[in-house]
């Protein structure tokens, strides 16, 4: 098999490393028309992918925008707790277009999670975490893992109540741990409070560690994709079935085909992307908190303090828990289990096509309660809204500790050999 | 031997090359985890805050600045005290056990006088800065509620002796600061009382 593509990709370079001019010095020093065959014109990807097949690819426009709205920002923002919070509000009310810089920013870290959410949600409606996918889904865990760090130290930034007390709470989840805890959070902050110091390293961290770390576990996670091929809604594999060619029969190159269906999905994410950022961008208090409209006051504690609406999931876990370090352990649980999907997953079958009813009521349930524990983690932690988030919680395990037994017993039909088109 | 290749050397020397490097990159990066520390200034500055409570009213709470956290000062009325008995089966340390507060506020007031508590308002959870609600039997905290402090962020609730109610996230009491009487009205916290 990697005879056969080392075979194309061979032929496909030696037409480009002919021909003079300034394009053939370029390609005969640098393996261009290698890189476009392997990873674009000659990827063959399924021909029967559907709309949630564009997730991945309005992924990585989202990180281009938080990366060229973040440089922006850079030059006008100071990381300092004298003036972190004035300069952000200098940058939206004096800098020119500042404020739809900001918004772009803001916006993006929200719609950035949305995208990532769906695209990781397909991946369990098609099994495209199984087998020989699983380094893909780990790596993907792994961005996940980074994105939701990056979000975290950027939250502190702006310098705000929820911002300073957000931090707070979640370092402070590291205190839980025996022994080292206290040491440990006291390491993080740099100080004995969140002060100065942790806004100077949170900035560093945000700016420059992360962004490099995602960045090139985004090329792990694509470079892992090409080399096993991707799935597809009838989770067939297509490389079974190859024409003379040694091409999949089933597959169409990634350009121009996926491309001209990827551009589209593109205009439409920018349509309602543009929506947020001029019409809601604070989105009702859910993109950007009220009570971050308040600069940081390190003796008084909001209200009613809860996380941006992707991390209340994990959240609503934590503070189900009744012991503090039970709850750390158990939010980090709901973490890793995730990483184990690919080898939780006992079924014969990828896609829930032709997965059973078992693994349908279990995959709902799953999904009902990660967004139930989402509302929950947003309200406060009192009566009726505690004993929810136990129940979700249990279900919520539930999913992943059953699953070997529910997806090993389930009543699966036989995927065709071929891929099929459902319209 | 191939072609003259001792690959039993070649394999000593990439172990020892690998192994040397190991140690050399573990030595280098001490000085890069180690200024992630709180440096020097950080340290310097956790001088100690003099608070004045004569003009304290009875029943009302002062809050100051001690290192960067809230530090409250209580002056708690006779019936406030009187309250406490009612909390201490509902509180996981009554008698102040684990070492929460200096040796000199131990016990069930957790206080050098009574009718003054000053204890670190920042929750043992996950450092919240709990709401004083001095309301007995207030409506959202339950009939039993006879005053205290309720942390709205995850729920944990203490009494006006900071002690930390059963069945909370919050596994300890709240801290009480190092602190000590310069005169009857001024409290200087931050400096242990000395055993008389």
């Amino acid at each position: 098999m990697s005879a056969e593509k080392k075979n194309a990709s061979k032929s496909g370079s030696a037409v480009g490393r002919e021909g003079g001019g300034l394009s053939g010095w370029f390609r005969k020093r640098f393996p261009w028309d290698q890189l476009m065959e392997d990873h674009v014109t000659g990827y063959y990807a399924p021909k029967n992918f559907n709309w949630f097949y564009v997730f991945g690819s309005l992924a990585l426009l989202a990180l281009i925008i938080q990366i060229v709205t973040g440089i922006f920002l850079t030059m006008n923002y100071k990381p300092s707790a004298a003036e972190a919070f004035s300069s952000v509000e200098y940058i939206m009310r004096d800098v020119e277009w500042g404020w739809l810089i900001r918004y772009m920013h803001s916006t993006g870290a929200s719609l950035f999670f949305l995208v990532v959410y769906i695209h990781m949600f397909r991946a369990l409606l098609y099994g495209s975490y199984q087998k020989p996918r699983e380094l893909i889904w780990i790596f993907g865990m792994l961005i996940y893992l980074a994105m939701s760090a990056e979000a975290f130290f950027g939250y502190l930034l702006p310098w705000g109540q929820m911002s300073y007390w957000g931090a707070q709470v979640i370092v402070s989840l590291f205190g839980a741990l025996p022994v080292i805890g206290e040491p440990l959070v006291e390491f993080i902050r740099g100080d004995y409070f969140i002060s100065d110091v942790t806004l100077n390293r949170f900035f560093a961290l945000h700016v420059i560690a992360l962004p490099l770390v995602l960045l090139g576990l985004v090329v792990a996670h694509i470079l892992a994709l090409h080399e096993v091929g991707s799935n597809n809604p009838d989770g067939v594999e297509i490389k079974d079935h190859k024409g003379p060619d040694g091409r999949p029969l089933d597959g169409i190159p990634f350009h121009p085909y996926h491309t001209a269906k990827d551009v589209p999905a593109w205009v439409v994410f920018s349509m309602v992307f543009a929506l947020i950022v001029f019409f809601a961008p604070e989105m009702g208090g859910y993109f950007l908190e009220h009570a971050n409209f308040e600069p940081a006051n390190r003796l008084k504690t909001p209200e009613h303090i809860a996380p941006v609406w992707y991390f209340t999931p994990f959240y609503a876990i934590l503070r189900a828990i009744p012991d503090k370090l039970g709850g750390v352990l158990m939010m980090g649980a709901a973490m890793f289990m995730l990483f184990l999907l690919p080898w939780l997953d006992r079924s014969p079958v990828r896609s829930i096509r032709y997965k059973g009813p078992l693994f349908k009521i279990a995959l709902t349930t799953f999904v009902v309660s990660f967004v139930m524990l989402g509302w929950l983690g947003l309200q406060p932690a009192t009566g009726l809204y505690t004993i929810l988030a136990r129940i979700f919680t249990v279900l919520y395990f539930a999913f992943f500790l059953l699953m070997p037994i529910y997806s090993k017993i389930d009543k699966v039909k036989t995927p065709p050999a071929r891929v099929t088109y459902h319209d | 031997m191939t072609d003259g290749v001792d690959l039993g050397r070649r394999r000593f020397l990439g172990v020892a090359t690998g192994v040397t490097s190991a140690v050399g990159a573990a030595f280098v990066a001490v000085p890069f985890l180690a200024s992630w520390k709180p440096s020097a200034r950080a340290q310097a500055l956790g001088a100690p805050v003099e608070v004045d409570v004569s003009k304290l009213e009875e029943g009302a709470l002062l809050r100051v600045e001690w290192r960067g956290r809230p530090v409250w000062v209580l002056k708690r009325t006779p019936a406030m005290i009187e309250r406490l008995d009612q909390a201490d089966s509902m509180v996981r340390d009554p008698m102040s056990e684990e070492p929460q507060q200096p040796p000199y506020a131990a016990g069930r007031l957790r206080s050098i006088k009574p009718g003054v508590l000053v204890v670190i308002g920042s929750c043992t959870h996950l450092g919240c800065s709990p709401t004083p609600r001095f309301e007995p039997g207030a409506q959202d905290l339950g009939a039993d509620w006879p005053g205290g402090f309720f942390c709205a962020c995850h729920g944990s609730k203490f009494d006006l002796a900071g002690r930390v109610w059963r069945g909370v996230p919050a596994p300890l009491n709240l801290v009480v600061p190092p602190h000590t009487y310069v005169d009857d009205q001024t409290i200087l916290v931050g400096v242990d009382t000395e055993a008389a």
